[in-house]
């Protein structure tokens, strides 16, 4: 019988998703790529299929493109830095301290948001930050149409993301392991420092993963709160991909974010966040 | 088999359940982000691998220029395949279309202007009829080769058009049309009436420093033009004649026009919801807009008011533009003759806000809601219409025959690195 051999049962698992992977993932990305490289004609504004490394030129050598790099990443990464500092001391009450129905709402609470749509949020944040809204009205900060709204948004958005894994990594840390810290005579603060923080960063480091690389690719949520200067590398393919039709500009682009991701990723995997989840 | 049903018998445990709740949630995640990535690569293949040089030259011709137009509209083939705007295709008229002629209007609905192009390459694959497409595309679709020649003839309602429409440069080139006008709207200028009592009277106000802070324009490379069109009139040593055909220097001059822009600007806004928003909460008293937010802002009893001031203003317009392998060209023919006629044409612009390109849609228009045909400048003289520049595809090719105009492609960049 077939199903008695395990190859047989491996292959006919995993060739629908490997195929769905490498055909639609993989290819794309070498297409992608490849187009990265191409120019188009500036008079048919048809896609001229000459090798040259102009569109990265043009990118490095702006100053615009280059700031507009440095934003992005710099505010994905006070996003992520921003939603470990909040999340590690609520995974730790869920994971710790809190009673298993204290735990369940606590669950459901941060799910929940979850299936409310993206849009719904944002606009439920621009209510906030507006002119008259509860921001400016109660405490005076004007803070639409800013950085400080992008940021405050991502951090609102992808928190989950990243309580979900550090919770699942404080979890997993044995309770043996903390009472041992603290016979040894390891107070509150040693303990945190040198056996859980040690012990959840594969967790920490896979939630970052997450809230790194959605901040890194998002664009809506600049152009709905974002000011005048919030431009990031999703708005700029966004705005090549239109009308201009300057697709390997914008492949350019998109490989930007995969490279710094591979990076991270890379760095990632040498922290042990893939042993975490 | 056995052996795995027996081995998932075993009852979860609350840590596997509170794993798997994990893992679903970064399957989730995953499958967001890959979906990402692959629909950005995605979009690379559909455009690159459809899109040939074809060895097109920067002579510029419409290849599809010298294809014979349909002689007489013959029997319906009972089928119409339409790439239009959201909303473009109600039952409204649609409906009372199908009954009279029988051809099926089937609709794909596009959310870009870069939807519509790459839906309609290939001439439309011999899947697709026409599409509603605007001026900012229309010459893509052209120059690609992708809209066959129309006999305007066969449209009796087109010599009912306001002569701005019935050939415009965004359809017709060198007399050939390749699809019939629909509708338009001009950029308005749009204030607070609380902080103006009279309209302004000039572009002026969005571009000094008076109202800083409180200036919304679309967030659109276009934006371009409009500056374009308030520098013809105020540094006439620049030359501007079109504002979508700039050259090296005129193009510079207004980007730093934009540039300086910049710091006045509260919101470049992406979505007319956004400008409504805006306008409604006091982070913007006066911008760039459309008759529809003006209507929105109307109709919610905001004290908004509107104006096309001394400068003139750019403005959009949508063609049903036929495709070069439409697959149902009599049934293309029929609509176009029926959505031509007033009454469709005054039936759309109410639901939408839009001004109609057929003359005789006014009284029609006053029935259908009083006073919109006068809110939509459907009975506006011919100075109205002189007074805006309509969206077209700006190209490195000129009207004077030289090759020295910024096409689209340095618009966006502009945009991007020296505006914003």
């Amino acid at each position: 019988m077939l199903w008695r051999r395990p190859w047989a049962r491996a292959t006919l698992l995993l060739t629908p998703p490997l195929a769905w992977f490498l055909l639609l993932y993989v290819a794309a990305l070498v297409v992608l790529l490849i187009t990265a490289f191409w120019q188009i004609n500036p008079f048919t504004t048809n896609i001229e299929r000459v090798f040259s490394f102009g569109n990265f030129s043009q990118i490095f050598s702006s100053p615009a493109y280059r700031n507009i790099i440095g934003r992005t990443v710099g505010i994905a990464a006070a996003v992520t830095v921003t939603d470990a500092v909040v999340a590690f001391p609520f995974a730790y009450f869920m994971a710790r301290i809190a009673a298993p129905r204290t735990r369940t709402i606590l669950f459901v609470a941060i799910l929940l948001p979850l299936w409310a749509s993206y849009l719904a949020k944002v606009y439920s944040w621009l209510l906030i930050f507006t002119k008259g809204g509860v921001l400016s009205s109660i405490l005076n900060v004007h803070l639409i149409y800013s950085n400080w709204a992008v940021f405050t948004v991502f951090c609102y958005l992808w928190l989950p993301f990243m309580i979900i894994p550090v919770y699942a990594a404080l979890e997993r840390i044995p309770p043996s392991q903390i009472e041992a810290s603290q016979d040894l005579g390891a107070r509150t603060w040693r303990t945190t420092r040198l056996v859980l923080f040690p012990l959840a960063l594969p967790g920490i480091v896979a939630g970052s993963i997450f809230t790194f690389s959605l901040t890194l690719g998002d664009y809506i949520t600049p152009l709905l709160v974002g000011g005048t200067s919030s431009t990031f590398i999703g708005n700029i393919i966004y705005s090549n991909i239109g009308v201009a039709n300057n697709v390997p500009f914008a492949a350019a682009m998109a490989m930007i974010p995969i490279v710094i991701m591979a990076a991270y990723l890379l760095g990632a995997r040498a922290l042990g966040a893939f042993e975490a989840v | 088999m056995r052996r795995t049903s027996g081995r998932r018998s075993a009852r979860p445990t609350r840590r596997s359940i509170t794993m798997a709740v994990g893992l679903a949630t970064l399957s989730v995640l995953a499958a967001c982000s890959s979906g990402g990535s692959s629909s950005a690569g995605g979009g690379a293949t559909a455009n690159s691998a459809t899109q040939n040089g074809g060895g097109a030259v920067a002579g510029q011709t419409v290849p599809t220029a010298g294809l014979p137009v349909l002689p007489k509209v013959g029997k319906g083939e009972g089928q119409l395949n339409l790439i239009a705007w959201e909303g473009y295709l109600d039952p409204k008229w649609v409906k009372p279309f199908e009954q009279q002629t029988g051809c099926q209007v089937n609709a794909k609905y596009a959310g870009s202007s870069d939807e519509m192009v790459s839906l309609m390459k290939n001439g439309g694959g011999g899947q697709y009829d026409m599409v509603s497409s605007s001026g900012d595309a229309d010459l893509r679709i052209l120059y690609a080769g992708d809209a066959h020649p129309v006999n305007i003839k066969l449209i009796p309602a087109w010599k009912d058009f306001f002569p701005a429409f019935q050939s415009p440069a965004f359809n017709t080139i060198n007399g050939v049309h390749y699809g019939v006008s629909l509708q338009w709207g001009p950029n308005v200028l749009m204030y607070n009436t609380k902080d103006f009592k009279t309209a302004p009277t000039s572009w002026d106000v969005i571009y000094n420093s008076t109202y800083k802070g409180e200036v919304t324009v679309p967030d659109n490379p276009i934006q371009i033009a409009d500056a374009a069109v308030y520098l013809k009139k105020h540094q006439p040593s620049l030359g501007i004649t079109d504002p979508y055909e700039l050259t090296q220097p005129q193009f510079q001059a207004a980007v730093k026009l934009l540039a300086g822009q910049k710091p006045l600007i509260e919101k470049y806004w992406s979505l007319a919801s956004q400008e409504i928003f805006d306008f409604k909460n006091g982070n913007a008293v006066l911008g760039a807009g459309w008759p529809y937010q003006v209507s929105a802002l109307k109709a919610a009893n905001f004290p908004i008011g509107t104006t096309i001031p001394g400068e003139g203003a750019t403005g959009w317009a949508d063609t049903w533009m036929l495709a070069a392998k439409a697959p149902h060209p009599n049934c293309s023919y029929r609509w176009m003759q029926y959505i031509s006629t007033p009454k469709v044409q005054a039936q759309q612009a109410v639901t939408y806000g839009e001004t109609p390109d057929n003359k005789l849609a006014c009284p029609i228009m006053n029935q259908l809601a009083a006073g919109s045909c006068a809110e939509y400048h459907a009975n506006a003289p011919q100075s109205y219409f002189d007074a805006i520049s309509l969206w077209k595809t700006p190209l490195a090719t000129c009207d004077n025959g030289q090759n020295n105009c910024v096409p689209y492609a340095q618009w966006v960049s502009a945009w991007n690195t020296q505006v914003k």
